[in-house]
């Protein structure tokens, strides 16, 4: 059956669909993202090599990466968590849940920033609380780590969600009359089942955070040295006009999340591969 | 599943590539200028300005249209865009066809021009150093100013938190900047270091360096952080007269820098448009007593010496220095104090060699 497909190719118009495809992701990603590469040409190694080593831009990256790193293992928990609940549970208003927690997907990120900003402020209705016990969070890292949260959690409920769906119960059951603790079935039997599910939504919330800019500005206070962003720092430079250092941040950036993302892929093939080897 | 529609896919694609290309077709058509010499009924025009000029504009554009259609029967429909100075620039230099740019800053003009949209010497081709209004920096306090601040001096006390975004990524701010930098340059003698100092000591007291000069505002009067937010004269009046008067005071300082945020047209693009002489008559309304009146009930200080005086509440008289006579123009202050490895990131950067 097979191989009678494919000899005949399975999808019908096979070399339009591809070129489509294909011209549609260079025209969109490709062309775009070379271009990033090809103005970065113009500068030689040395003054690439100045401008990304710079002590500001190499703090920048640190927080980017530490926030974006946090932010996302937070999410893979708490992500994983919402998602249990929404699957495994029935209880009124669960739609309205299920929906909010898409909101971060739909909602501008400026918005987003400005509402976190106010509420984690000084003077805001948490940040308040918080600064009672002489915690400072809208200014600091921390705050960057909460605006960084929000924008990833979708990310991991939406992965994790539809494989817990397709999550046989039996097999479950079947851990349990072996006489696995509750813990034990979920950390050795639940927990791997999920896990390439989680390292995609960890993955796609990591590379999201690093990328953000609109939610975070507002809450990140932008001190150099201490809050500043990578995006930040690139549209510093575009905003004196110095395109080729901008170009330059952003390829770093590129390459450095390109080469997290492949290594989550190897880590999820990896994983994928044990659970088939069982 | 996969058999249901074996062919009509590529069809839809190859229907969608061709519905997609004409459409894009169209649309160059209808933005390319017939080659007529016949005076057009209509004519259009793109004003690429900054943030706080909106509701100035809106104005204007709607009395410059009736007086064109009046003196000429022309008429004319202008188109506003808004946002920070510098990606203002940055559009235009990446080919949005602005016919006038009316930004915050030289410098980002400046930058235009460096790429061949317009003479470098844009500057002197209308009075004024081509703007046709003014601002100045002041200070917005709390209420009764509870922590009595009067002057540039009061920033650099110690129980002082001052509101400010970055220069870096603010083209208003560095006016901010530039006015302290030229307050503590005339309150030493003409002292560089002290000077620097002071600007120093000044950003010490900046808990939050907001990208833009909005976000500031935001920061100073919803969430309420800080004791003093420098800011523009008109965006200043702007912040009391919305967010109500029973909240903020504006403090004038002896001494500040005479903002002007300059106007002219983009010489690539009305040529290629064909709209030169509105372009340029349009910026020249700019400095008739009617546009002049209605900058000033915007808050801008009007030029015209006669509309300033006929102000039911004239502005107050501050000390005002230009970014000529101390700076040397835009491009050397930008080159000194805000480029890469100047004076500002030497506030935040001290320890680099």
């Amino acid at each position: 059956m097979r191989k009678r497909i494919s000899s005949r190719g399975i999808l019908p118009g096979f070399g339009l669909t591809m070129g489509y495809a294909l011209i549609y992701l260079s025209l969109l990603v490709l062309i775009p993202l070379s271009i990033l590469f090809l103005k970065t040409s113009n500068m030689s190694w040395e003054q690439l090599w100045m401008t990304v080593t710079d002590q500001r831009v190499l703090v920048s990256f640190r927080v980017s990466f530490l926030t974006a790193f946090c932010a996302a293992c937070v999410n893979a928990v708490f992500g994983v968590l919402v998602a249990w609940v929404l699957e495994r549970y029935q209880f009124p208003g669960k739609r309205i849940i299920d929906g909010i927690v898409d909101l971060p997907f739909a909602l501008p990120t400026a918005v987003a920033g400005i509402a976190l900003a106010s509420i984690y402020s000084e003077n805001g209705w948490i940040g308040q609380i918080f600064a009672s016990w002489g915690i400072k969070i809208a200014y600091t890292p921390i705050g960057i780590f909460i605006a960084l949260t929000f924008i990833g959690l979708p990310f991991v409920v939406r992965t994790v969600q539809p494989v817990l769906q397709d999550w046989d119960r039996q097999i479950e059951e079947a851990a349990r009359t072996l006489g696995a603790t509750r813990l034990q079935t979920f950390l050795r039997v639940i927990v791997p089942y999920l896990l390439p599910a989680i390292m995609t939504g960890f993955a796609l919330a990591f590379a999201r955070a690093l990328g953000e800019y609109g939610s975070v500005v507002f809450i990140s206070g932008n001190m150099p040295l201490q809050t500043e962003i990578v995006p930040l720092l690139i549209m510093t430079k575009l905003e004196q006009f110095d395109y080729l250092g901008a170009t330059a941040i952003a390829s770093v950036m590129l390459i450095a999340s390109f080469l997290m993302l492949l290594l989550i892929n190897f880590l999820q093939w990896k994983t994928n591969k044990f659970d088939a080897a069982r | 599943m996969n058999r249901r529609h074996p062919f009509r896919w590529p069809v839809f694609f190859h229907l969608l590539s061709v519905i997609l290309s004409l459409s894009l077709i169209g649309c160059s058509a209808s933005s390319g200028n017939p080659q007529s010499g016949e005076p057009k009924a209509t004519v259009e025009l793109l004003n690429v300005s900054y943030d706080p000029t909106r509701e100035l504009y809106h104005e204007i554009n709607q009395r410059f249209a009736a007086y064109w259609k009046q003196q000429t029967g022309q008429i004319v429909t202008i188109k506003q865009s808004h946002g920070g100075s510098g990606k203002q620039s940055r559009s235009v230099i990446d080919g949005l066809e602005a016919d006038v740019v009316t930004l915050a800053l030289a410098y980002d003009i400046d930058a235009i021009a460096e790429r061949g949209y317009l003479p470098k010497e844009w500057q002197s081709r209308l009075p004024d150093n081509s703007a046709p209004y003014t601002s100045t920096i002041v200070f917005l306090v709390r209420k009764g100013n509870p922590k009595h601040i009067q002057d540039w001096d009061d920033l650099i006390r110690e129980d002082v938190a001052v509101i400010t975004p970055n220069p870096k990524t603010s083209g208003g701010a560095r006016w901010n900047y530039l006015a302290a930098w030229g307050y503590a340059l005339k309150a030493n003698n003409g002292d560089e270091t002290k000077a620097q100092d002071y600007v120093n000591r000044l950003f010490k007291n900046v808990p939050v360096l907001d990208s833009g000069a909005r976000g500031a505002t935001t920061t100073f009067v919803e969430r309420g952080i800080g004791d003093v937010l420098i800011a523009w004269e008109n965006e200043a009046y702007l912040a009391i007269n919305e967010l109500g008067k029973e909240k903020f005071d504006l403090v004038n300082p002896s001494i500040s820098i005479l903002a002007e945020p300059p106007v002219t047209i983009v010489d690539k693009n009305v040529d290629k448009h064909q709209t030169r002489e509105i372009a340029t008559e349009y910026l020249k309304f700019l400095y008739t007593k009617e546009a002049q009146e209605i900058a000033a009930a915007h808050y801008y200080r009007p030029r015209s010496e006669e509309v300033r005086a006929a102000l039911a509440s004239p502005f107050p008289k501050i000390e005002l220095f230009t970014i000529q006579e101390v700076f040397g123009g835009w491009d050397k202050a930008q080159q000194v104090h805000f480029s890469d490895g100047g004076i500002f990131d030497q506030i935040y950067q001290p320890a680099k060699k």
